[in-house]
């Protein structure tokens, strides 16, 4: 008896030739899909984005005291018991910053989706559809950017008798919608004339269907960077609701701590830790989304990308800057420019051709 | 001219969006806080300020919403915003005009100076690019992802005190009565300084990144290409080429960050308690004064437009393309 060869490749895998194809398509995929995460500005973004999904996640269970917990120091520096001090009824503030990350993520969180949606909604059918649509829609989305979004979510979160962070979200996502549609309008109006559309069109494809298969995925990028964008918005949104006094008391949002340390005098006792790290943690969580976004657009457009090392050096010792769109230029010397070696010029065999001189010549 | 009178069509329709806003959201808020507060101040008011306010607020349920939509049009244009609560009987229009001046010298001056420090920077941010100064993005990055309120804690924090130069609180110093004169005025800057400091460091940074990224798209043109091959000098090419035709989206881009100037600044006023709109719809909030922050509202909605009207204007001096089609 003998074995087949084909059960040899089951044996032994890497061998035989079955093995190749097999072994060359993951890494292909895998280049692909991870070359967003090259972008340093894209990684740093996403890891600290991680460390605060997780805080949101834990964030409760490893906070070491309960934030409502009322204890006899008051106002007492960082120790070793309370790493980032006490308020004014003897508060850890630690633990009172780890139980708000969950209320400033998801509120956060939230209101970006809700105002992506309405931003997709609006954008897309007022740039594919057209026509008094566009203008409707158009004239909606203008609207609600020139109206100043703080103070009608100020009013409208205060009418409520009790405003949760889940009106917070619905009214910040509401109202922040405008930036992403006029974009995406934008957008999807120049994608609208390129040709593979029309083909579909053409075709014969269901509206809907050109929508969701042929637009959709080309806007994805603008949709997930206007999507940060909104995410930034809100979450600073929120917090300076709660920073007001309008919002959840409950849930220790960062803007309640900054409100109590406003309120009761934090700034002239001295108390630095009452309030730096709230802050610290609101700038650390705005600076990673705005590097994501930074990466999403340095992905789609590489012309925005940070040159890196530009100064190259030329074999003759000149340096030259190096940037898009220009022709390096090397500085007016004496010394030629170029290492060819003329030819020798047989002035026997083809008759000599008088060429003017280089400075000429460059005019 | 025909896209001044366009412009001028599209505010009058964001006015009239936002007043009917401001008519519905009352109306379709559940309970019923103004009856409360009505209750509250029952027999001070007389028969005339209530009426008033139940045009403002719709408490009349008799009336069918139309004729309430009316009546409340008639009221606006006489500039009756009702009775302001926490300062009864003081009307709204009254308390808001004492107010407004302090809000709209603040962010004017504070914009402007933004806006041309932040594209200076922007156009040698961009023109330089992957040199040391690509170093700086992060930093303004960083700036512009703090919070507006919180740098103001840390200004006063840092920089005022009982002994400093710098005071922490107000518009000017509470024994000087408002009037201009050098008194009152240098007073008045003293106070301003550090909210107008606190708002450009945060607002300077979105103007930068905004004209950075205009000029690098710009910076690859094929007009760019030919200005250096004409061998103009570098600076010629990058201010009277480049720059110049850079700054219009960031000229369009002025209305969308005006209205989050303003929000930036209103938050900034309730930290340095300074005596302009945003600190008043603070005061109204916590005292539950709905007719004054509805009135606030208003006057805003409308300030911020007719800035928006001014930038449209430069835009269309800057812009030879929209005077062609005029």
């Amino acid at each position: 008896m003998t074995i087949p060869t084909s059960s040899i490749d089951q044996v032994i895998p890497g061998e035989g030739a079955m093995a190749q194809p097999e072994a060359a398509t993951p890494t292909k995929a895998k280049r692909q899909r991870f070359r967003f995460l090259a972008n340093a500005k894209a990684t740093t973004g996403l890891v600290i984005m991680g460390i605060y999904l997780l805080f949101a996640v834990i964030g409760p269970w490893v906070a070491p005291y309960d934030p409502n917990a009322r204890s006899n120091d008051l106002v007492a520096p960082p120790s070793g018991a309370h790493w980032l001090g006490t308020t004014h009824l003897g508060q850890d503030v630690l633990s009172q910053l780890l139980v708000g990350t969950r209320g400033v993520m998801v509120v956060g969180l939230a209101a970006g989706i809700a105002a992506t949606i309405v931003s997709v909604v609006v954008g897309v059918s007022a740039g594919y559809l057209g026509g008094g649509w566009d203008d409707t829609l158009s004239a909606l989305s203008n609207v609600f950017l020139v109206i100043p979004a703080l103070p009608l979510i100020i009013i409208v979160a205060s009418t409520f008798e009790n405003a949760g962070s889940s009106i917070v979200a619905v009214t910040i996502g509401l109202t922040a919608w405008a930036w992403g549609a006029r974009v995406l309008r934008a957008q999807t109006l120049s994608l609208r004339k390129r040709d593979y559309v029309e083909a579909a069109r053409a075709s014969g494809e269901s509206t809907w269907r050109v929508i969701f298969f042929e637009i959709l995925p080309n806007l994805s990028a603008i949709i997930a960077s206007g999507f940060v964008g909104t995410v930034i918005f809100a979450v600073s949104t929120e917090i300076t609701l709660a920073f007001i006094g309008i919002g959840g008391i409950s849930n220790w949002n960062w803007g309640e701590i900054l409100f109590w340390a406003q309120s009761q005098q934090a700034l002239s006792q001295g108390a630095w830790w009452w309030f730096v790290p709230a802050g610290l943690a609101i700038a650390f969580l705005g600076t990673a989304l705005s590097l994501i976004n930074f990466g999403i657009d340095e992905f789609v457009s590489p012309r925005l990308r940070s040159a890196g090392k530009t100064k190259i050096k030329t074999a003759s010792g000149h340096t030259v800057r190096m940037r898009v769109g220009f022709t390096p230029v090397l500085a007016n010397t004496a010394a030629p420019r170029t290492h060819a070696v003329p030819l020798p010029i047989n002035l026997n065999g083809a008759t000599p051709v008088l060429r003017s001189s280089g400075k000429e010549g460059a005019q | 001219m025909k896209y001044i009178l366009q412009r001028i069509a599209f505010y009058v329709f964001t006015a009239w969006a936002a007043m009917t806003l401001n008519f519905f959201i009352p109306r379709m808020i559940p309970g019923d806080p103004i009856s409360a507060l009505l209750a509250r101040f029952q027999g001070q008011m007389n028969t005339d300020a209530i009426e008033s306010l139940y045009v403002l607020f719709g408490i009349d349920k008799d009336a069918s919403l139309w004729s309430e939509y009316v009546d409340y049009w008639k009221q606006l244009f006489n500039g009756d915003l009702g009775l302001s609560f926490s300062a009864f009987p003081t009307p709204v229009s009254e308390v808001i005009s004492e107010a407004l001046p302090w809000t709209v010298a603040l962010v004017g001056i504070t914009t402007v100076i933004s806006f041309l420090l932040g594209t200076g920077l922007g156009v040698v941010a961009g023109w330089r690019r992957g040199t040391w100064v690509d170093g700086v993005l992060p930093v303004t990055t960083f700036l512009s992802s703090v919070p507006y309120f919180w740098l103001g804690l840390l200004a006063i924090y840092v920089l005022a005190g009982p002994d400093s130069f710098f005071p922490s609180s107000g518009g000017y110093d509470a024994g000087l009565v408002p009037y201009p004169d050098w008194a009152f005025i240098s007073s008045a800057l003293q106070h301003g300084i550090l909210p107008a400091l606190t708002i450009l460091i945060s607002s300077v940074s979105g103007w930068i990144l905004g004209m950075r990224n205009m000029m690098v798209t710009v910076a690859a043109e094929d007009y760019i290409t030919v200005a250096h091959a004409k061998g103009l000098p570098e600076r010629r090419v990058a201010v009277a080429y480049a720059a110049r035709n850079a700054l219009l989206p960031n000229v369009s881009g002025f209305a969308l960050a005006l209205g989050f100037i303003v929000s930036g600044t209103f938050v900034l006023e309730i930290v340095f308690s300074y005596p302009g709109l945003g600190f008043l719809l603070f005061r109204a909030v916590g005292a539950k004064d709905y007719p004054l922050m509805q009135g606030i509202f208003l006057i805003i909605t409308i300030t911020v437009l007719v800035a928006n009207l001014l930038a449209d204007i430069v835009y269309l001096l800057l812009d030879p393309r929209t005077r062609k089609e005029g």
